[in-house]
């Protein structure tokens, strides 16, 4: 494999009618690491996705996936990836296992039978297994598509929102998978948009508009945003929420049940803006940690004014 | 206005929703305007009832100026264009037989020596009736030629024969359907065209049902090929287009009596050679298609020219040569020649041959687009 990176890409682009969608993409995913990938709705996640696993040809870029070319080497990528479609794309048509065995006879797996008989085991799904797909629960269907798209066993697996719709229980059970997929070398990518699965990603990349704006571990990208964060404790946060907003540096102010996180991108200006408030006696405000939301939420803002 | 009555402001609004997605759809819209343009044509110019110009052999063993003036007469009436001349009656059996003539015309040894005597000879016309509609008006007008074709030789002596009854006789037999039985032909025709309206417009569907909903990025993204894909869409509808086949087949032989004078086993490899034509036009409007809707237009589109310019509707040989032409491309047009040549005509391998290597060479160009257009990625 190239040097230890499972996936390794460069300037990809991917344009439609026109218009850029992914815009010079540049990831390195090492192997055995869960990488997460983040962004609003209509940043350019899926397609990226898409382009790793040569269901998309990229209109410029080059790079690796497993090793293999992401342009002429699709057929090798597509054995050894897993790929989890953001939308149920198995056949409703079909039962759960009818299902399973067509994928695994996709791959042409060789112990077929006992796969699939794992597999449901595994999914808990094993006495329910001549359901159709289609009268499964939005929930399950999402279970049953991530079982199939890792009966195959492949190196890379690459999770387009897997966990959308699931419930939290499932979703703990999902990423505890996930890690021990990862201890045993199997690369993960996963997009989402949950903070706490963000948080349980070795790397995280960030893309908004077609542009990637942040990478790093949770803790670089958190700290790259250079936001700092205040929050607000006491009585009729409500109003004071509608007071502070559009205030000079300060950029969100987001309720939390009973807590506001009211931040800033400069730090300085942002304190002397909230110093008269902080003399209310109603309220507490003490510094505090801003989180990955807070974050995203503010690249997202400053992109926007960057490019539109 | 009250609030749950019909509004026409809401119902402006949807109609002008409707024209928007109508023009959207580019294609909807052209096959709106070309399918009763097509019909336009086809009807107006293409079908002619009245086949003229019909492929004649004749036998002629009597070169005598009568004879020349008979066969002058057939080519004067428009119906008869002399294509053949043969020296034996097997040879003209042949032609019959191949469907390379429709009509053989025997002018017997003895034939202006009868005729000399008043002995009224008789000329025999065998015609292929498999298509009664395709020799009806040809066989009237060569029935009553007699009475007129020879009025310029009988001269002299011989101008007595003039009067009635006419100087000759004329014979008609009606090859492979004497009944000149409709049915005979319009079964094997249904089914053909039922064969080409299912196997098309169920494989049409076949790839873009995958893409509407969504499961082709699934398979796209399996290790599967093209034509793996393709081929194991087609494979279960042969097994369709046999239970249709034999259906029908069935029907033909209990209700309307249609004979099977050659070999069932023929017939069924023809049925699959035709069967994977039409499944392979199917699969290629399917990578064409960008939704089932127009798949099925695709579907439509197709069948139209089937039905009208096969010889199931209207005879082959009525039709202006440009869209004979086109028939020919059509597989329709050469699996009806080679079920009636097996039902009616008793046909072996050698005779259905010309009209087999065509539908091959058609699956072999269409599978080639199909293939080609088959799009690996979501691009
Ligand atoms: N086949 C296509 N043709 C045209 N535009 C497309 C196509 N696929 C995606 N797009 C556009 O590309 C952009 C990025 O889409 P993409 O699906 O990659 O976003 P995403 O990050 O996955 O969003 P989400 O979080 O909603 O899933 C969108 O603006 C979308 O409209
Ligand atoms: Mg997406």
């Amino acid at each position: 494999m190239s040097n230890g990176y499972a996936i390794a890409v460069e300037g990809l682009t991917k344009r439609f009618s026109g218009r850029e969608v992914v815009k010079r993409l540049t990831l390195e995913v090492r192997e055995g690491e869960i990488f997460g990938f983040l962004g609003p709705n209509g940043s350019g996640k899926t397609t990226s996705i898409r382009m790793l696993c040569g269901l998309l040809t990229p209109d410029e870029g080059r790079g690796t996936c497993l090793g293999y070319d992401v342009i002429r080497e699709t057929a090798d990528i597509k054995r050894r990836v897993g790929y989890m479609t953001q939308r149920f794309s198995l056949y409703e048509d079909l039962s759960i296992r009818e299902n399973l065995d067509f994928v695994a006879r996709m791959y042409g797996m060789r112990g077929r039978r006992t796969a699939v008989e794992n597999a449901l085991e595994r999914l808990g799904l094993a006495n329910r297994r001549e359901q159709l797909a289609g009268t499964l629960s939005g929930g399950w269907k999402q279970r049953l598509a991530l079982a199939a798209c890792m009966l195959h066993e492949p190196r890379l697996l690459l999770l387009d929102e897997p966990t959308a719709g699931v419930d939290p229980k499932a979703r703990r059970d999902f990423w505890e998978q996930i890690h021990a997929l990862a201890a045993e070398g199997i690369t993960v990518l996963v997009s989402t948009h949950y903070m706490d699965e963000a948080e349980r990603c070795h790397q995280l990349a960030y893309i908004a508009y077609g542009n990637l704006l942040a990478r790093g571990t949770p803790q670089e990208v958190l700290e790259g945003s250079g936001l700092a964060t205040w929050s607000v404790e006491g009585e009729d946060l409500y109003e004071l929420a509608a007071e502070l907003r559009g205030l000079a540096g300060i950029t969100q102010v987001v309720p939390f049940g009973n807590i506001l996180h009211v931040s800033g991108a400069d730090p300085e200006l942002l304190e002397a803006t909230i110093a008269p408030f902080r003399k209310q006696a109603q309220r507490r405000w003490t510094p505090s940690e801003a989180s990955l939301e807070d974050a995203f939420i503010h690249l997202m803002d400053s992109t926007r004014d960057n490019y539109q | 206005m009250s609030g749950n009555g019909f509004s026409g402001s809401r119902f402006a609004a949807m109609v002008a929703k409707e024209f928007i997605q109508m023009r959207r759809d580019r294609l909807t819209f052209a096959m709106m305007v070309g399918i009763p343009l097509l019909q336009l044509i086809l009807f107006g110019f293409a079908i002619n009832a009245d086949p003229k110009n019909l492929p004649t052999a004749v036998l002629s063993a009597d070169d005598s100026p009568f004879a020349r003036s008979f066969i002058a007469g057939l080519a004067n009436s428009g119906y008869f264009r002399v294509t053949h001349r043969v020296a034996s009656e097997a040879e003209a059996d042949r032609l019959l037989e191949l469907g390379e003539t429709q009509f053989v015309v025997t002018i017997p040894e003895d034939f202006s020596r009868k005729l000399q005597r008043g002995e009224r000879p008789a000329v025999l016309i065998e015609a292929d009736a498999t298509d009664p509609a395709a020799t009806s008006n040809a066989v009237a007008t060569v029935l009553r030629m007699n009475e007129t074709v020879l009025e310029r030789d009988l001269t002299g002596s011989l101008a007595r024969l003039r009067s009635q009854p006419p100087p000759f006789e004329v014979q008609v037999q009606r090859r492979y359907n004497p009944e000149g039985i409709t049915q005979y032909n319009i079964v094997p025709g249904l089914m053909g065209t039922i064969l080409t309206m299912t196997m098309i417009m169920m494989t049409g569907l076949a790839i873009t049902r995958e893409r509407e909903r969504g499961t082709m990025e699934h398979l796209l993204a399996t290790p599967v090929k093209p034509l793996e894909v393709m081929i194991g869409k087609i494979v279960p509808y042969i097994l369709v287009a046999y239970i249709q086949a034999g259906l029908i087949l069935a029907a033909a032989w209990v209700i309307f009596g249609v004979p099977l004078s050659g070999s069932l086993a023929l017939l069924l490899a023809s049925v699959l050679v035709f069967v994977t034509a039409n499944l392979s036009v199917g699969i290629t409007f399917s990578t064409l298609a960008k939704n089932q809707m127009q798949a099925m237009q695709m579907t439509f589109f197709f069948f139209l020219p089937s039905i009208l310019l096969s010889g199931f509707m209207f005879p082959f040989r009525g039709m202006p040569e440009w869209a004979q032409w086109l028939g020919e491309l059509l597989p329709l047009t050469h699996f009806l020649r080679v079920v009636r040549g097996i039902l009616l005509k008793g046909n072996g391998v050698a005779e259905i041959l010309p009209n087999l290597w065509p539908m091959l060479a058609f699956i072999a160009v269409v599978m080639t687009i199909a293939v080609r257009r088959y799009r690996r990625t979501l691009d």
